[in-house]
C-alpha cells in the first residue's frame, strides 16, 4: 500500500512537467495544424540553457529557469518565421517533415556543441528527502511540480482571460472569420508557436535537474508529448493537462508493477489502443480551445 | 496509362548498368564497397517506403520497423533460441539455413504490413503518422528487453551469410563483400521491376485514384481498405526482405536497428529523390546513401546529421516534388516533344 501511494506521488510530480510538454504540443496543432517535430529539440534546448545559465552564467537556479522559457520563446519564434510562415498553406506532410528537419538540425548541433556527455545540473536544495507519513519526496522535485502548475495555470489565464487568448481562440475556431474581424492571423501563429515552444523548454528546464541532460533526451520526450496530445485529443487543452498525468500514471505503475525496461513503452501502448478503441481521444469534443 | 515501354526503362536500365559496372571501376576497394551495400539495401527499403509515401500517400514513420523485425525473424531463423514464455511454456527451436530465415522475415513483415495498413483506414494524417512511429518504438523497446530471445543490446552476433542456390552450381555462400553487392543489386532490380508492374497496373491507379481524390476513387467502385492494405502488405515484405539481407550482410544485429533516424534517412531519400516516382527513390537512396561517405573526410557524424537536416527542409523549399521530377522537367522544357516520354510514371493528370 505504502509502495502505490509512493507511486501515486511520484505520478503528481512526473505529471506536472508531462502536462506542460502536452498542453504546448496541442496548443500548435490545434491552433496551426501543424505536427510540431521540433518539440523534443525544444525540451532538449530547455535542459541545455538551464545548465548554461547556471554553470556557466553563475545564475541562480529560480533565475535560471525564467531564462530557459525565454529561450525557448526566441527559438520558437524565430522558427515560426524562418520555416512555418513561408509554408503557410502548405500541407501537412510537407510542414512535418520540414519541422522533423529543423528537430534533426537543433538536436545534432546539441550534440555538436555539448558532446554526448550527459550533464547534471546542481540544484540548491537539500540532499535529505521530505517524508510525509509512509512516502518521501525530494525538495526539487516538489519545486518541479509546483512550477509546472504554476505554469499551467499561467497559460489557462493566457488562453482565457487575456486578448492574446481571445484572439487564440477565434483563429482557432476559423482562421479566416478572426482574419476578418481584425485578428491579425500570422502575429497570433507566431505568437502560439512560441508559447508552445516556452512550455517545451520549461518542461526541459524543470525536468533537466530531476535526471540529466544530454542531446537525445527529447527524443522520448517528443514521443510523449504525442501520446499525451492523442489521449487528450487533438488540440484540447485540458485533455492534454490530463493526460499528462495519465500517462505519468501509465508509466509509474508499468514500471512499478511490470518491468521498468518497458516504463518508455506505455506511452506508446496508450497511443496505439487510444487510436484503435477511441481515435479522436479520451475527452472528445475539441471544439474550443481552453 | 499504359505499361511502361522500352524508351521509359531507359535511363534505369543505364543505371542498372553503371551499377553493374562499378565494383570494377572502384578496384573492389573495400571500403566503398561496404558503403554500397548498406547504401542498396536501405535504398531497397526506401523503395518500399516510396510505395506507401509515394503513390498511396501515407506518411509512415515507423517503417524501419518491418526493416528491423525482417532483420531479426532472419536472424534468429538462422540462429536458433530457446526462450520460456509466460505460463512456462518453453520454445525451442534448432537453427535453419539463412536462405529459410529470408523467407520468413519476408512473411512476417508481410503479416505486420497486414496489420498497419487495416489500421491505416481506421486512423489517417497526423494520427497515422504517431501510430507508426508508436509501433516502431514498442518493436525496439521489446527487442532491448526480451534479452532471453534477442540479446538485448549485447547484440545478435555470428548470424550466418545467406546461401545461394542456383542450377548446375550447387549452392554458393555468399561471404565476399562482391558476392553480396551483386546480391543486393539483384534483389533491388527485382523490388524496381515488381513495384514498376504494380504501379503501372490496374491496383497502381487505383492507389493513385485514392491519393489524389479519395472519394471521387471510391465513388468510382475502387476499394480503399483492400488497396491500401495491398500496398502496406507488399511494401513492408519489401522492407522486410531489405532487413533480412542487412542482418546476414552484416552479420551482427542490436535494437539499434530500429532506430529513427534510419526512417529519417529513408523518408530523405525517397522525398528529395522524388516520391511517387520509380526512379526517385534509387537516384535519391545513392545520393543520400553516399553523401556520409563524402562528407566523411571534413566533417564529424554530427555535423552530417546537421546537413541532412537542412537538406530535408531545403527541398521542400526549392525543390518540393523532388531531384527526379525536377529534372524531368528541366529536360521537357527542352525538348518539349519528348515530355510524354518520361522515365516517371506521371501523376493521375485531371
Amino acid at each position: 500500500m505504502n509502495e502505490f501511494l509512493q507511486h501515486l506521488l511520484n505520478t503528481l510530480i512526473l505529471g506536472g512537467t508531462y502536462a506542460l510538454l502536452g498542453i504546448g504540443l496541442t496548443l500548435i496543432f490545434g491552433i496551426m495544424n501543424v505536427v510540431n517535430f521540433t518539440h523534443g529539440a525544444l525540451y532538449t534546448v530547455g535542459a541545455y540553457v538551464m545548465y548554461l545559465a547556471v554553470t556557466a552564467l553563475g545564475l541562480n537556479f529560480f533565475a535560471a529557469l525564467p531564462t530557459a522559457i525565454l529561450g525557448g520563446l526566441l527559438l520558437g519564434a524565430v522558427l515560426d518565421l524562418a520555416l512555418l510562415r513561408p509554408l503557410r498553406g502548405a500541407d501537412m506532410d510537407t510542414t512535418m517533415l520540414v519541422m522533423i528537419g529543423a528537430g534533426i538540425v537543433l538536436q545534432s548541433g546539441t550534440l555538436w556543441l555539448f558532446g554526448g556527455v550527459a550533464k547534471s545540473i546542481p540544484t540548491p536544495f537539500p540532499d535529505a528527502p521530505l517524508q510525509l507519513g509512509p512516502v518521501s519526496v525530494s525538495w526539487l522535485r516538489l519545486f518541479v511540480l509546483g512550477a509546472a502548475l504554476v505554469l499551467i495555470g499561467l497559460t489557462y489565464w493566457l488562453i482565457n482571460r487575456t486578448r492574446l487568448g481571445l484572439a487564440m481562440r477565434a483563429t482557432f475556431q476559423d482562421h479566416d472569420t478572426a482574419a476578418l474581424m481584425g485578428v491579425n492571423v500570422r502575429l497570433i501563429y507566431t505568437a502560439t508557436f512560441a508559447i508552445g515552444s516556452s512550455l517545451a523548454a520549461a518542461a526541459g528546464a524543470l525536468l533537466g535537474p530531476v535526471y540529466v541532460v544530454f542531446p537525445q533526451m527529447g527524443g522520448m520526450a517528443e514521443l510523449k508529448a504525442f501520446a499525451i496530445v492523442i489521449l487528450g485529443g487533438l488540440g484540447n487543452v485540458t485533455g492534454a493537462a490530463i493526460g499528462g498525468f495519465i500517462l505519468a500514471l501509465a508509466e509509474e505503475l508499468g514500471a512499478g508493477y511490470i518491468s521498468s525496461g518497458y516504463r518508455d513503452a506505455m506511452g506508446f501502448l496508450i497511443i496505439i489502443a487510444v487510436l484503435i478503441f477511441k481515435p479522436t481521444g479520451l475527452f472528445a469534443k475539441a471544439e474550443r480551445i481552453g | 496509362m499504359t505499361r511502361p515501354s522500352r524508351t521509359r526503362q531507359l535511363p534505369a536500365l543505364a543505371l542498372l548498368a553503371a551499377l553493374a559496372a562499378l565494383p570494377f571501376a572502384l578496384g573492389h576497394d573495400p571500403y566503398l564497397l561496404n558503403a554500397l551495400i548498406t547504401t542498396g539495401i536501405v535504398t531497397i527499403a526506401a523503395m518500399s517506403l516510396n510505395l506507401l509515401l509515394g503513390f498511396t500517400g501515407q506518411l509512415s514513420l515507423g517503417h524501419i520497423a518491418f526493416f528491423g523485425i525482417g532483420a531479426y525473424v532472419s536472424a534468429l531463423t538462422s540462429l536458433g533460441f530457446d526462450v520460456e514464455l509466460f505460463g512456462g511454456l518453453r520454445v525451442v527451436h534448432e537453427p535453419w539455413p539463412p536462405a529459410v530465415g529470408f523467407g520468413l522475415a519476408v512473411l512476417a513483415t508481410a503479416a505486420c504490413g497486414y496489420l498497419v495498413g487495416r489500421l491505416s483506414f481506421r486512423v489517417r494524417g497526423a494520427y497515422f503518422v504517431i501510430v507508426t512511429i508508436s509501433f516502431s518504438e514498442v518493436v525496439r523497446l521489446v527487442a532491448l528487453n526480451w534479452v532471453e530471445l534477442t540479446q538485448g543490446p549485447l547484440a545478435l552476433t555470428g548470424i550466418p551469410p545467406l546461401g545461394l542456390w542456383l542450377p548446375g552450381l550447387g549452392t554458393t555462400v555468399l561471404r565476399t563483400k562482391l558476392q553480396n553487392y551483386y546480391l543486393v543489386l539483384a534483389v533491388g532490380t527485382l523490388c524496381y521491376a515488381l513495384i514498376g508492374r504494380l504501379v503501372a497496373s490496374r491496383f497502381g491507379r487505383a492507389m493513385r485514384g485514392l491519393k489524389e481524390n479519395e472519394s471521387l476513387a471510391l465513388s468510382l467502385g475502387i476499394n480503399a481498405t483492400r488497396t491500401l492494405t495491398l500496398a502496406a502488405v507488399i511494401s513492408a515484405a519489401m522492407a522486410g526482405a531489405a532487413g533480412s539481407l542487412y542482418a546476414h550482410y552484416l552479420r551482427i544485429i542490436d535494437p539499434d536497428v530500429f532506430l529513427f533516424s534510419t526512417t529519417v534517412t529513408m523518408v530523405i531519400m525517397v522525398v528529395g529523390g522524388g516520391k511517387g516516382t520509380l526512379l526517385g527513390p534509387v537516384v535519391g537512396g545513392l545520393i543520400f546513401g553516399l553523401l556520409p561517405v563524402a562528407l566523411r573526410p571534413v566533417m564529424v557524424p554530427e555535423a552530417q546529421w546537421m546537413v541532412f537536416g537542412l537538406v530535408l527542409i531545403g527541398i521542400q523549399f526549392v525543390m518540393p516534388r523532388g531531384i527526379v521530377p525536377g529534372l524531368v522537367r528541366l529536360v521537357a522544357r527542352r525538348r518539349p516533344a519528348a515530355a510524354s516520354s518520361s522515365p516517371v510514371p506521371a501523376e493521375v493528370r485531371p
